[in-house]
């Protein structure tokens, strides 16, 4: 992306960068099924892969992350509460329970990866295993 | 109240308009609650990533225009690999079907969700009817 961008421009080329990886194949067959709650987003970001995650109305403290080897494994609750006495005139918002396992079909570092939880979006940034960096190979 | 159920996945939906928008990007729709009390009418809406300063409300001619923005800056630098959901800003519009005291309207954004609160109008309040 230049930096003399529309950012409407910006966007819309976001928009169009995410569709194109829709569902694509580099998660690998069958590892994990795709299509489970909450919808998952993953990105390179230089070595490392960043997940991102929109869980709206999850409060942190219901939000419970593991990674084993290289398996992240997000679960929680939503809750969704109504006042008392109210009359409902629209009911949109789900609530529930949630457990999801995404393996990353690269060696990671499940010890390095950190959490970030802000406006109702998950991000985790996930280092490279170390010895799965490209190494530069000196020609002697 | 019972929270024990699976969860599904809820696909977000595009924001449909018989105005075409002069922008290309896509907008997306909040999935939203709507309750009303004697007093007040509340609306929650779920805009995953608006942060406070983000949001625009307005009531023009009895209609409740919404507007959430993402700042999407966050992204840049980011090559997607694999993706199952779209981001864009939120919107939505509603038409009230009472008066609303403009003044009064208040909103709170907590993980990525909106309350809005919206006091009625003194005329449009309920009276309560004595059968003599």
């Amino acid at each position: 992306m230049s930096s003399y961008h529309d950012p409407f421009d910006a966007l819309f080329a976001l928009q169009r960068a995410l569709d194109a990886r829709l569902a694509s194949d580099w998660m690998g067959a069958g590892t994990t099924a795709g299509g489970s709650y909450p919808p998952v987003n993953i990105f390179q970001q230089g070595d490392d892969f960043v997940v991102v995650v929109e869980l709206p109305g999850v409060a942190k403290s219901d939000l419970s992350i593991e990674a084993k080897e290289n398996a992240i494994r997000i679960a929680g609750k939503k809750e969704v509460t109504y006042q008392e006495d109210a009359s409902i005139h629209r009911r949109e918002r789900i609530r529930g329970v949630f457990d999801r396992t995404i393996a990353i079909p690269i060696q990671i570092d499940p010890d390095r990866i950190r959490a970030e939880y802000r406006d109702g979006v998950l991000a985790l940034f996930i280092p490279r295993a170390e010895l799965e960096k490209p190494r530069t190979i000196k020609i002697t | 109240m019972a929270t024990d159920h699976e969860l599904q996945v809820q696909r977000k939906r595009e924001v449909e308009t018989k105005e075409e928008s002069t922008m290309p990007a896509r907008l997306f729709q909040p999935q939203t609650d709507i309750f009303e009390t004697s007093e007040a009418l509340t609306l929650v809406l779920e805009m995953p990533g608006v942060d406070k300063g983000s949001v625009e409300v307005k009531v023009e001619n009895d209609v409740l225009n919404i507007e959430g923005r993402v700042d999407f800056s966050k992204y840049e630098g980011l090559q997607p690999l694999y993706t199952e959901y779209n981001v864009g800003h939120y919107a939505r519009s509603f038409r009230l079907s009472s008066k609303i005291e403009q003044e009064g309207i208040s909103a709170e954004l907590k993980d990525g969700v909106m309350t809005l609160v919206l006091p009625k109008a003194e005329k449009a309040k309920a009276r309560k009817i004595k059968v003599t």
